[in-house]
């Protein structure tokens, strides 16, 4: 036991004398924190919106038809009453709930006005802007159509816009769970594949493996302090966030902490099966950032939501941990649900936590070849 | 009493892809032994010491380390074996402090225990403690990984060229150091491509691409060169090397420092031999009989 | 006529309050070989690197191949080939690659080039060799080879850093003898080793210790002046090893 505390204190040396490591740790979080924020325009296409009808007659349904047949909208469901709306926006697939309110035609028709709500998932403000903006321009165009028939009056369907969660649209809700993913796997699988590839470039792993010391022991006391300096990065971050944003987690803390930790041994373990098949620090970075970064920013649904994606993408980012990571850390941060409603993407995360530490550990060679 | 080999190799074999690195290498090492392993570059030290240190599995043959086989034993062994492989293996980000305290502790062992096995050597850079292993001289850098390698007190110490890359006091001080340890019944095996650096072994084997040449205490190595060995002299060095080797009675000649060592085929000099260089246009050449090194016998395997 | 291609006057290199070089002055003749010694961190590398131009002298003169170093360090290089133990040719690469790869970096002819390619090989008994990769060499070959490419454009002087550190004692000495012949066509050899006997090949050797020359001379006029039987002792009485 004495060796291999030894050994981790070894590792905090390394660590904190590199002034580099100590700024990819810290330091790049912390600025994208307080940097982050930038607006992402992208199209959207078979965005799921739910319709809740309380007038269910023929302009709804010309409208509703228009909405569909646009090509930028997928019906999800059609809603019954107010109570679905929360659920269904929870489910995660529905981006837009529309509700006509009652006697829609009728007030269109008598009044001259009628109005419908639109309510947008705000934890992607992005997309909830988009959708809102696309919904309400096709609106508008109907509002022309119709107001051409009648050429008397103009009628006015007046869309009212809210958002469900993140009422303001901050960007932040967006980017917080990004980046508290993005620089998981950043440190744990790049850091850890360098470090011990590291040994392997300048000869001191030889050293290691004459020694007493078994190849567990040698992981895991790699493993060990990036473990906890990641915990102490995803509290740095929250805390951080919540006081220059205000943001705070709306659902347990204690879930986002016990996730995050599945998460960071997840990344930690890719991180060991990186340093498995590289020869030298070089390789090891670059599987890293190209195998693991660059799909993790532009593939798991941190910027670019994962349904706009063409078809293939949309497939590869299943293979991708921080994929279902993003999704639990939003659901759990800014919905504020409970474990119920993320299990599957634990359990996807559980298993290949498992299964990435049973090839590394059956990879690390107990000898030199 | 029959002391236990410490090493014995028998036809031990290792190839790494097409390239065959050893070939049925059979030598044997006794305790408290300075054994030498004399080689250029490519001659299979590094493989051979890597197999003793138990990092490699030997394709065929056996090689028993401590009375243990090196593939079964490994787990045992890598308790009483220190390696120092060539490029010295130190943290450069840790002190020379941190750098000794980290081995001792992985070892099992404390800094203060096995002390008076190291001071000798560890005194040279007990001054710079504090300073970061990656900013000391390579002298230094071989003391200190010297020191980590002996800090748990092995049975065994094993050396990769640990003299490579270093200045001549350096050396010399080295072997010095390594010397005393015998005192201490610890058992070394050091290579070296470093002629000189042999005699100060008990016992050498010269190796060259994978098969052992000799193994013999240097000075019988040494003594069993088989020619009678001359050196020549003169002040324009390439003229005398180029014409020594057109002249008809000369075997081998080699540049060995400020003179030529030269065989002759009926081994002496000849009266021809002033001529022929006189007339090569080479002045004031002296040539007499010397004794031949180690390292002109390595010229002679070779 | 100045046959000095290197002229070293009152050269002082400080990096920040340490001296690397401290008040070096020396001259190195053409055709010569001079021999560089010194103990680890004793300022050789330093004193090597300004004059092939990678770093300039903090003061003092310094002038190579009749460029001035503090002024024109790019022109140097032109004049200059350079070859060091760790670094010397592409392994992933043929040795005719290789060879086009340095020409070309000198700005030699295509043609040129080639005669000086089929020579080169054929010197080495190379013939059939020459899309062989770097990596599939021995080291001894790999070295001789390298040596031939740092001529390859006929310099005025060639630095050599510990060129034949690892390398058989045959090997050792043929790689000697390609220094000698080069020496003979007039290009200045300039080179560092531990290797004591290699010493004594050369023709002049300085020692260098704790940045500042404390030997200069013929290894023979070295050995009578103090009283040593060879370089290598010389060395162990005057070159103390550097702690610092």
């Amino acid at each position: 036991m004495k060796r291999f505390l030894g050994f981790v204190k070894k590792e905090f040396l390394h660590i904190f004398r590199d002034y580099r490591t100590l700024f990819i740790i810290f330091g790049i979080p912390v600025a994208q924190i307080l940097i982050f924020g930038f607006a992402v325009s992208t199209d959207i296409k078979n965005a799921g919106v739910a319709f809740l009808d309380l007038s269910k007659d023929e302009t709804t349904q010309k409208l509703t038809d228009k909405i569909i047949s646009s090509g930028f909208f997928k019906r999800t469901e059609n809603l019954i009453s107010y109570n679905e709306i929360e659920d269904i926006f929870r489910k995660g697939k529905t981006k837009e709930v529309i509700i006509f309110e009652k006697d829609f035609a009728r007030k269109l028709l008598n009044e001259g006005k009628a109005s419908i709500s639109i309510i947008a998932d705000g934890s992607e403000p992005n997309t909830a802007t988009l959708v809102t903006n696309y919904t309400m321009a096709i609106i508008s165009d109907f509002n022309a159509d119709i107001s051409g028939i009648r050429s008397n009056n103009s009628m006015l369907i007046q869309p009212e816009v809210k958002m469900f969660y993140n009422p303001e649209l901050k960007s932040q809700h967006m980017f917080v769970p990004g980046v508290i993913t993005m620089i998981l796997i950043l440190i744990c699988a790049l850091m850890t594949s360098v470090t011990i590839t590291r040994e392997k470039e300048f000869g001191t792993m030889e050293v290691l493996l004459v020694s007493p010391l078994r190849p567990i022991q040698i992981i895991l006391g790699k493993v060990v302090p990036y473990f906890l300096l990641s915990i102490v990065n995803v509290i740095l971050i929250l805390v951080l966030s919540w006081l220059v944003f205000g943001l705070s987690v709306k659902g347990s803390i204690v879930l986002l902490l016990a996730e995050s930790m599945l998460y960071i041994m997840l990344s930690l373990s890719v991180g060991i099966l990186i340093s498995t098949v590289s020869g030298n620090m070089q390789q090891a970075i670059f599987i890293s950032l190209v195998g693991m970064m660059l799909p993790t920013i532009l593939l798991s649904g941190f910027i670019y939501p994962i349904e706009n994606m063409p078809k293939v993408y949309g497939v590869i980012s299943y293979l991708l941990p921080p994929r279902y990571f993003i999704t639990i850390i939003k659901s759990v941060m800014i919905k504020g649900t409970g474990f119920l409603y993320v299990w599957k993407e634990t359990l996807v995360l559980l298993s290949m936590t498992i299964l990435f530490i049973a090839i590394s550990v059956r990879k690390f060679k107990v000898r030199l070849e | 009493m029959q002391m236990q080999k410490v090493i014995e190799s028998t036809d031990l074999s290792k190839a790494f892809g097409q390239t065959q690195a050893l070939k049925e290498i059979t030598f044997s090492v006794d305790e408290s032994e300075i054994f030498g392993f004399i080689g250029p570059d490519g001659a299979g030290k590094t493989t051979l010491f890597r197999i003793i240190a138990t990092l490699l599995r030997p394709d065929k043959g056996e090689m028993k380390v401590l009375g243990m086989d090196c593939v079964a034993g490994f787990r045992e062994l890598r308790k009483n074996i220190g390696y120092m492989p060539g490029r010295f293996s130190l943290y450069q980000d840790l002190t020379v402090e941190e750098n000794l305290n980290f081995y001792a502790t992985v070892f099992g062992t404390t800094v203060k225990k096995n002390y008076d096995l190291i001071s000798d050597i560890y005194s040279h850079i007990e001054p710079f403690k504090k300073r970061l292993a990656g900013k000391l001289s390579g002298g230094m850098k071989q003391k200190l990984a010297l020191s980590c390698a002996l800090i748990h007190k092995p049975k065994l110490l094993i050396l990769d060229e640990p003299t490579t890359g270093v200045d001549a006091v350096s050396r010399s001080e080295f072997w010095t150091m390594l010397a005393k340890l015998r005192q201490h019944n610890i058992t070394i095996i050091v290579s070296t491509p470093y002629m000189d650096e042999a005699m100060r072994c008990d016992r050498v084997a010269l190796i060259q691409k994978g098969t052992i040449l000799s193994v013999a205490p240097p000075q019988k190595i040494r003594d069993g060169f088989s020619r009678k060995l001359f050196m020549i002299k003169a002040r324009e060095k390439y003229k005398l090397i180029t014409a020594l080797r057109n002249y008809p009675d000369t075997v081998t000649a080699y540049p060995f420092g400020d003179s030529v060592h030269v065989t002759f085929t009926d081994d002496r000099i000849n009266e021809s031999l002033f001529k022929f260089l006189h007339e090569a246009g080479l002045n004031n050449v002296t040539a007499e009989e010397t004794s031949a090194g180690i390292e002109d016998r390595f010229l002679e395997l070779m | 006529m100045d046959n000095r291609v290197i002229i070293v006057k009152k050269l002082i290199k400080k990096f920040g309050t340490f001296v690397a070089n401290d008040n070096l002055s020396f001259d190195v003749f053409k055709g010569e070989i001079f021999g560089f010694l010194g103990a680890n961190g004793a300022g050789k590398t330093t004193t090597i690197r300004i004059l092939s131009g990678l770093s300039s002298p903090t003061s003092g003169e310094v002038i190579v191949a009749g460029v001035d170093a503090s002024k024109k360090p790019e022109e140097i290089k032109k004049q200059i080939g350079y070859m060091s133990q760790k670094f010397s040719l592409y392994e992933d690469l043929t040795i005719k690659e290789n060879i086009m790869l340095y020409g070309g970096i000198y700005g030699m002819s295509k043609s040129l080039i080639k005669e000086r390619t089929d020579n080169l090989l054929e010197k080495l008994n190379f013939q059939d060799y020459g899309n062989k990769l770097i990596a599939d060499l021995p080291l001894g070959l790999r070295q001789k080879l390298a040596f031939s490419i740092a001529v390859f454009h006929e310099p005025k002087i060639v630095f050599l850093d510990e060129p034949t550190g690892g390398v058989d004692p045959i090997t050792r000495r043929q790689f000697w003898e390609m220094i000698y012949e080069t020496s003979a066509r007039g290009i200045t050899v300039f080179v560092t080793t531990h290797y004591m006997d290699e010493a004594e090949y050369c023709d002049r050797i300085s020692i260098m210790s704790e940045g500042k020359i404390v030997a200069l001379d013929t290894p023979e006029n070295l050995k009578k002046l103090y009283n040593a039987a060879t370089v290598e002792d010389v060395f162990i009485k005057i070159a103390r090893p550097v702690n610092n």
